[in-house]
């Protein structure tokens, strides 16, 4: 075995990330590692590269316990990572990043001819002939990740990980990258192969691990699995609560408030249609990265749609920027609630006033009085446990960080309000509060739109259900259809049924 | 051709443009005279410039150069006066003071992870207070060694006079184009500018360099104080005000990215050189007001910002093109 991870724990204030995995690299193999978000995957691997330090268990290469302390560390103990994105620097040249650190020279200056040499001859074994002298910034994504792996490879030579290689990479250059990992799979180096495209996981691994809520589920050969089974293992059936298995009552068709034709955003989401009723509740599923969050933050004008149209009763909606997706009634709660959320140094008060008083102007601010009415009515409606309204939000727990957050949304009484993973990080019971809400302002009259990956909470809150995969709306179940394992199968590739 | 290396041509051509319009006008601006009085001119811009190249380039900026130089002057001036210590013994004292003033303060911003930008505001205020402290008055230099540095100077054809100071100068612009294109200390400084966190994961250790980094600055602007007090021979605790945000304008009209991480260091000799000639260029005129050259500076360094902007985004373009 050329790796070995027993037993390995890394705890967070608040969460455990990692909670006894286990995992093992062979020589030779490319390993897949998968799981949705929070599941532990980059704690993992962070444990592996020396950016965290674990706090309990055991990492051994070739038969000898390591514990690196930093990037550098790992990678002299033969432990290489491509990420997706900051790998290299742009402004240096194609040589200077392959030979970063080790330049050759003599007397401490360093020799251009030499270190143009010694590029070439590295990129050689890639089967790639380029201008070394060139900046890295010119050459495509594509090369670059190959010139990253050339790199990583030559410092390191044992375990070479791969987080998201392909994530912005067209179909062609993925093969030319694969082709690669397969020759250094030759090689016999060990290679960690993270991405959310389950297509190129089978296309490319030998086997998988999966890992769920920073535990360890299974390890499997891939060519053994099938797709529904490997979903399966990576959503989970984790039925929190008695709410969650109760559908809505079908409650027919509902008025059409709002439709989009041909919504989409070049690079992130392809055109949809999507209609949305009075009341109703839009369920958003798929794997993470196939285009949920993206559809919903073209919907929201974050990231506005490049191609599409959108319409209500009353016409046209210029949904280009959120400040006019909000004029036309449109609220958005993000998954990213810390960053994007909550403003964490203002006071819960602050937080919920804010979308209102930015509607009003600044010319024209609301009233001391009238701000903690507002702030004071919605603690006690949501139930957000705090010693009181002037508390730093970013001390609340993170079940009432987001009641806080729709908190700001309610007041301003949206008609259509988008939900990006409402309960994620939030403990059981507050997470049973939430849904509740949810049906409380269906019930009002609000149109809303849920994107989870917890597929049972889906099941328990939307009419109507939309699966996407690989950046496409795929599949809509509603009614009875909707279930666990029908969205599960459209996920995996079977249609609805 | 890389695109970085853009504003280095367009530097070049700027000035080569600039000196023909001269030439046009006044034939003498050919001589060698004139050459080794843009030289001897800008001497100590140009070594504190070559500081503020590096600086620049792996992401900060170094406020405190102008004051710094005022210091080393009237430190030098001073102590000369009250001491019998050698000159070359005062310039060895001033320049370990002035290189760890410089290398303290790249140990502050990199400890506390603060903005350049305060740190050596903060010094630079320091500094000049230090320089007040010690005279408030221009104190003379006069040490006949000095006189001996002052009027050094080898007779160029065409009677021009290659000054000591302008030798200097040329001599730092070509350490410190050794160092920052041909040590791995100076690639450390372009991946900083690059991007600290990719910097960090390829293994640059970020903080000796940024410390050898404003060390460096110090230094240099140590040697423009020495350089300053033999062009000027005295020490004045009020000269020098806003000279770094000179330096600063001939780093950029040079061509190196404001943003750090792209930039030669010949660039910056040219930069220096094209705000000379602007100077030599008004005072054959004659009728034009002094002015006249911070405005073309103005100028220019708009022409260079919109330059890189234009470049920076073409970049971008290219890449969302490749990877569509």
């Amino acid at each position: 075995m050329l790796l070995s991870i027993r037993s390995l724990t890394k705890t967070f204030p608040g969460t455990k990330a990692l909670d006894g995995v286990n995992f093992d690299l062979r020589a030779g193999e490319v390993h897949a590692l998968l799981g949705e978000n929070g599941a532990g995957k980059s704690t993992l691997i962070k444990c592996l590269t020396g950016a965290y330090s674990r706090d309990a268990g055991t990492v051994t290469l070739d038969g000898a316990e390591i514990a690196p302390r930093s990037t550098v560390e790992a990678q002299d103990l033969g432990i290489g990572t491509v990420y997706q994105e900051v790998n290299l620097l742009p402004n240096l040249t194609v040589a200077q990043n392959l030979l970063f650190g080790r330049e050759p020279g003599r007397f401490g200056l360093i020799s251009s001819r030499a270190m143009r040499a010694e590029a070439k001859a590295l990129l050689a074994q890639y089967g790639l002939d380029l201008n070394v002298d060139r900046d890295l910034g010119s050459y495509s994504v594509a090369i670059r990740q190959i010139i990253a792996i050339a790199r990583a490879v030559s410092l390191s030579g044992k375990v070479l990980i791969l987080d998201e290689p392909t994530a912005s990479l067209d179909a062609a250059e993925v093969r030319m990258v694969f082709d690669v990992v397969r020759s250094l799979r030759e090689r016999g180096l060990g290679i960690i192969f993270v991405s959310h495209f389950l297509d190129q996981v089978f296309d490319l691994t030998d086997r998988v691990t999966v890992l769920r809520n920073g535990q360890y589920v299974t390890t499997e050969d891939t060519a053994s699995l099938n797709r529904v089974k490997l979903i399966e293992h990576m959503l989970g059936r984790t039925l929190q609560d008695e709410v969650l298995h109760s559908r809505p009552a079908d409650r027919g068709p509902r008025p059409e408030m709002l439709s989009f034709q041909g919504f989409g955003r070049r690079g992130a989401v392809e055109p949809f249609d999507l209609v949305v009723g009075e009341g109703e509740v839009v369920g958003l599923a798929g794997l993470l990265g196939s285009g949920r969050s993206e559809s919903a933050e073209a919907l929201f004008g974050l990231k506005p749609a490049t191609g599409g149209e959108a319409k209500d009763q009353a016409g046209k909606l210029d949904l280009s920027s959120p400040a006019r997706a909000i004029a036309a009634g449109f609220g958005f709660a993000p998954e990213d609630r810390k960053t994007d959320g909550i403003i964490a140094d203002l006071s819960i008060r602050e937080n919920i006033i804010l979308g209102l008083q930015a509607r009003r102007g600044w010319a024209r601010p609301i009233a001391r009085a009238e701000q903690n009415r507002i702030a004071d009515d919605y603690i006690k409606r949501l139930d957000i446990r705090t010693s009181g309204r002037e508390k730093r939000i970013g001390d609340l727990s993170g079940g009432n960080q987001q009641k806080a957050v729709l908190a700001r949304w309610l007041a301003m009484n949206p008609r259509f309000l988008i939900l990006d993973e409402p309960t994620r990080g939030i403990d059981v019971g507050a997470h049973a509060e939430i849904l509740h809400l949810v049906h409380e302002l269906v019930a009002k009259g609000m149109s809303l739109l849920v994107i989870s990956s917890e597929l049972d909470e889906l099941v328990a809150v939307a009419d109507r259900v939309i699966v996407l995969r690989d950046r496409r709306h795929i599949a809509e179940l509603t009614g009875e259809a909707v279930s666990g394992e029908r969205i599960m199968r459209a996920i995996a590739g079977g249609e609805g049924g | 051709m890389n695109a970085r290396t853009l504003p280095l041509y367009v530097t070049i051509a700027i000035f080569l443009v600039g000196w023909a319009i001269c030439w046009m006008q006044f034939p003498n601006m050919l001589s060698t005279r004139v050459i080794g009085n843009l030289l001897t001119d800008n001497a100590y811009l140009g070594i504190v410039a070559v500081g503020m190249t590096l600086v620049i380039l792996s992401g900060g900026i170094d406020l405190s150069v102008g004051s710094v130089i005022a210091f080393s002057g009237v430190f030098i001036a001073i102590v000369l006066r009250d001491t019998g210590l050698h000159p070359l013994m005062v310039f060895a004292i001033l320049l370990v003071l002035t290189t760890l003033y410089g290398a303290a303060m790249g140990w502050l911003i990199d400890r506390l992870a603060m903005p350049a930008f305060i740190v050596t505001l903060a010094g630079m205020f320091l500094a000049r207070g230090a320089a007040y402290l010690l005279s408030i008055e221009s104190v003379p230099i006069t040490h006949e060694f000095y006189q001996s540095l002052t009027s050094a100077y080898w007779l160029m054809p065409g009677k021009g006079r290659l000054t000591l100071i302008g030798v200097l100068m040329l001599v730092t612009f070509a350490i410190g184009i050794v160092i920052a294109h041909k040590t791995r200390f100076g690639a450390s400084v372009y991946a900083l500018g690059g991007g600290e966190a990719t910097a960090r994961l390829m293994g640059v250790r970020q903080g000796r360099t940024t410390v050898l980094v404003y060390a460096f600055s110090g230094l240099m602007s140590g040697m423009a104080g020495i350089v300053f007090s033999i062009y000027t021979g005295s020490g004045y605790s009020l000269a020098t005000v806003g000279t770094e945000l000179t330096a600063i304008a001939a780093v950029v009209i040079g061509g190196t990215l404001l943003t750090g991480g792209a930039g030669y260091m010949f660039g910056t000799l040219i930069g220096v050189l094209t705000m000379g000639l602007i100077q030599t260029y008004i005072v054959f005129d004659g009728s034009l007001s002094s002015w006249w050259t911070r405005i073309v500076i103005g100028l220019l360094l708009l022409i260079f910002i919109l330059l890189q902007k234009g470049l920076v985004k073409l970049s971008e373009a290219r890449l969302a093109g490749g990877a569509a």
